[in-house]
């Protein structure tokens, strides 16, 4: 991390007077200016950087909101109406928070399936993805306990669910549950304890994580739609050639992604806060009561494909085992696929099927965790669907350890489409 | 190590720069290990302090409730422990069809001895054959069924015989909390311990005179 040897020096002497005794801007600027990006970023590389606006969003709004929040079990509710009535703009912070949740999850999947498209969980950033996968984890238990705060009908039995999901656990599971809870159910307990680990524990987890990943990402060097390395054709200044500063060249593209995402966002905030009931449930307008389930009970729409495949297995330990896996094995993807392309552009037309039927059957099951429909079909298909998400893993490690996979051939250098 | 000029801390005969690597690892190794098991006891009252606290221990006393109003076929909720309880005064034709379920249930005997007291291990599972004294609760993931009383073919079962449907995924259990094999709950839902007072009390939490 320490700057290069030849260090360069601010002309500034005040500047120059503070490199000396801390090299701050000397390693701003080798993680900025100096660090070479692939040229053929196309649309699919705005979601990192746009998931790290949502999470500045987040942390700043999330601030504002613990000011006016009260995390009891008996004023939760009634603080949040507080916010959205009498403090000043608090409506619009909230709103901010709100969106700018199910909008992370968004640019997050967007991201993860770039990753997908051109292999850049691959070789040499099997690590990245493994760090990025951690991240995505921590994202879910900070979202999950977030979506309990406002002690709404849905928080309450959403937490009574996700909750119980751990006593599955043998021997323990009962006491765990119990443990988490801090009472027999959720309680004022619960509340005040996923409240202190929202805004301190794992935001500072998600922080940490983020920094380890940019680190990884600074250390290997970004992927790029071509899936080859620029590192291995360097001009004779040591830069690669197919490489461009990041600082100004991407912060100026990622700027107009911003731009796009805000106008997005905004439009949001601004006209449909619950989205049609997808960010903002409406049963979450009604206060909590442990006496009375909501006729119909999912998480967030970010959580229903995994949801969908809990509801649809006819066992507790088989179904809570099938959700937990299902992300598990996400982990392992870079060692599941072994083909030495990266990119889809040359990969087997298989691996273009496949893919694309993975992304349908992600959707599919969480439009069916979503759904309040009680027809028995939805079951089956949810069943199957399970079965389809995790063939894709097996099918892609068998398609590339036996060498079925066809692949084009792969390009010395980057290439462009002006 | 000969090139180090902290050196001269110790005394300079050759023998000194000898490092014992042996010792050295048996060393750190012991220093971790009685560190780590400070950290192990440090990290006890942090994880403890999650456990239900006295005053939610406190919060469990028993509850009395009145049946009187309880009309024939009719389920009402009380609540114990924040926990809600069905009380169903069940029909002739409800307690009549039970037995006749037994092969479509998961544990159509009761044979799971946390889910009842020992005295509510029968037919119905409950002191009284009409009254049914139940913790509302799914023993999949804990959400409160809702109460289908009527003897009529419904969308999630068309030879429903009455009981509980839970509306969170679709678990299914009869009249007397018995669960349906083929749907994600494993086990009955819950008996509670308790005992009548008079013809028209109940009290919930506390098991009858004699009874384990």
């Amino acid at each position: 991390m320490a700057a290069a040897p030849d260090a360069w020096k601010p002309s500034n002497k005040i500047l120059a007077w503070v490199e000396d005794r801390l090299p701050i801007l000397g390693f701003m600027r080798s993680h900025t200016a100096e660090y070479y990006a692939p040229k053929n970023f196309n649309f699919m590389y705005f979601f990192g950087s746009l998931a790290l606006l949502v999470l500045v969003n987040q942390i700043v709004t999330g601030i504002f909101l613990a000011m006016n929040f009260n995390p009891s079990a008996g004023h939760a509710f009634s603080s949040i109406q507080y916010i959205m009535r009498d403090v000043d703009w608090g409506w619009l912070i909230r709103y901010m928070h709100t969106t700018g949740a199910s909008l992370f999850f968004v640019v997050v999947y967007l991201h993860m399936f770039r990753a997908l498209m051109y292999g850049s969980h691959k070789q040499p950033r099997e690590l990245l993805w493994v760090i990025g996968m951690l991240i995505y984890l921590a994202l879910m238990a900070e979202a999950f306990m977030g979506y309990v705060l406002p002690w709404g009908q849905m928080s309450f039995w959403g937490a009574k669910v996700i909750i119980s999901l751990f006593g599955a656990v043998p021997v323990i599971g009962n006491k765990l549950v119990e443990w988490i809870m801090g009472d027999f159910l959720p309680a004022g307990a619960t509340l005040n304890r996923f409240f202190a680990l929202h805004v301190i524990a794992l935001p500072l987890v998600l922080l940490l994580l983020v920094v380890l990943h940019l680190g990884a990402l600074h250390t290997s060097g970004s992927n790029n739609p071509d899936g080859i390395e620029i590192k291995q054709h360097k001009g004779p200044d040591g830069k690669p050639l197919d490489g461009i500063p990041f600082h100004p060249y991407y912060t100026v593209k990622d700027l107009v992604g911003v731009g796009f995402f805000l106008l997005v966002a905004a439009f949001i905030i601004f006209y449909q806060p619950t989205f049609f009931g997808l960010f903002l449930e409406h049963d979450n307008y009604i206060p909590a009561n442990p006496l009375v389930t909501p006729a119909a009970i999912h998480p967030v729409w970010y959580f229903t494909p995994f949801y969908a495949m809990l509801r649809s297995i006819p066992s507790k330990g088989l179904g809570v085992l099938t959700l937990f896996s299902a992300i598990a094995v996400l982990f392992f993807l870079p060692w599941i696929d072994r083909s030495k392309v990266k990119s889809m552009r040359y990969r087997g037309t298989s691996y273009k099927v496949a893919l694309a039927v993975l992304a349908l059957t992600f959707i599919w099951l969480g439009k069916i965790g979503i759904g309040e429909s009680t027809w028995i079909g939805d079951t089956y298909i949810a069943r199957a669907l399970t079965g389809v998400y995790f063939a894709f893993f097996l099918f892609l490690w068998a398609y590339t350890y036996f060498g079925w996979e066809k692949t084009k051939p792969v390009p010395d250098r980057v290439t462009m489409h002006e | 190590m000969a090139h180090t000029s902290e050196g001269s801390l110790q005394s300079p005969s050759a023998d000194s720069t000898e490092v014992d690597h042996g010792r050295r690892r048996f060393l750190t190794l012991t220093t971790a290990v009685v560190g780590g098991a400070g950290v192990v006891a440090a990290a006890v009252p942090f994880i403890k302090s999650w456990e239900p606290s006295a005053r939610a221990l406190a919060a469990g006393a028993p509850v009395t409730i009145d049946i009187s109003k309880i009309e024939l076929g009719q389920m009402v909720r009380f609540a114990w422990r924040s926990l809600p309880i069905f009380v169903v005064n069940r029909t002739k034709e409800q307690l009549a069809d039970l037995p006749s379920l037994d092969p479509r249930l998961r544990d159509p005997e009761s044979k799971e001895t946390s889910q009842q007291p020992s005295y509510c291990q029968n037919t119905w599972r409950s002191i009284k054959p009409e009254w049914l004294v139940m913790i509302g609760i799914c023993t999949h993931l804990g959400c409160v069924p809702d109460y289908y009383g009527q003897i009529q073919p419904e969308p999630f079962d068309r030879h429903w015989k009455g009981g509980f449907f839970c509306p969170c995924h679709k678990s299914r259990y009869d009249v007397a909390g018995r669960v349906f094999q083929g749907v994600p709950a494993p086990l009955n839902m819950v008996i509670p311990p308790y005992h009548y007072i008079d013809d028209t009390h109940v009290r919930i939490g506390v098991n009858p005179k004699g009874a384990a």
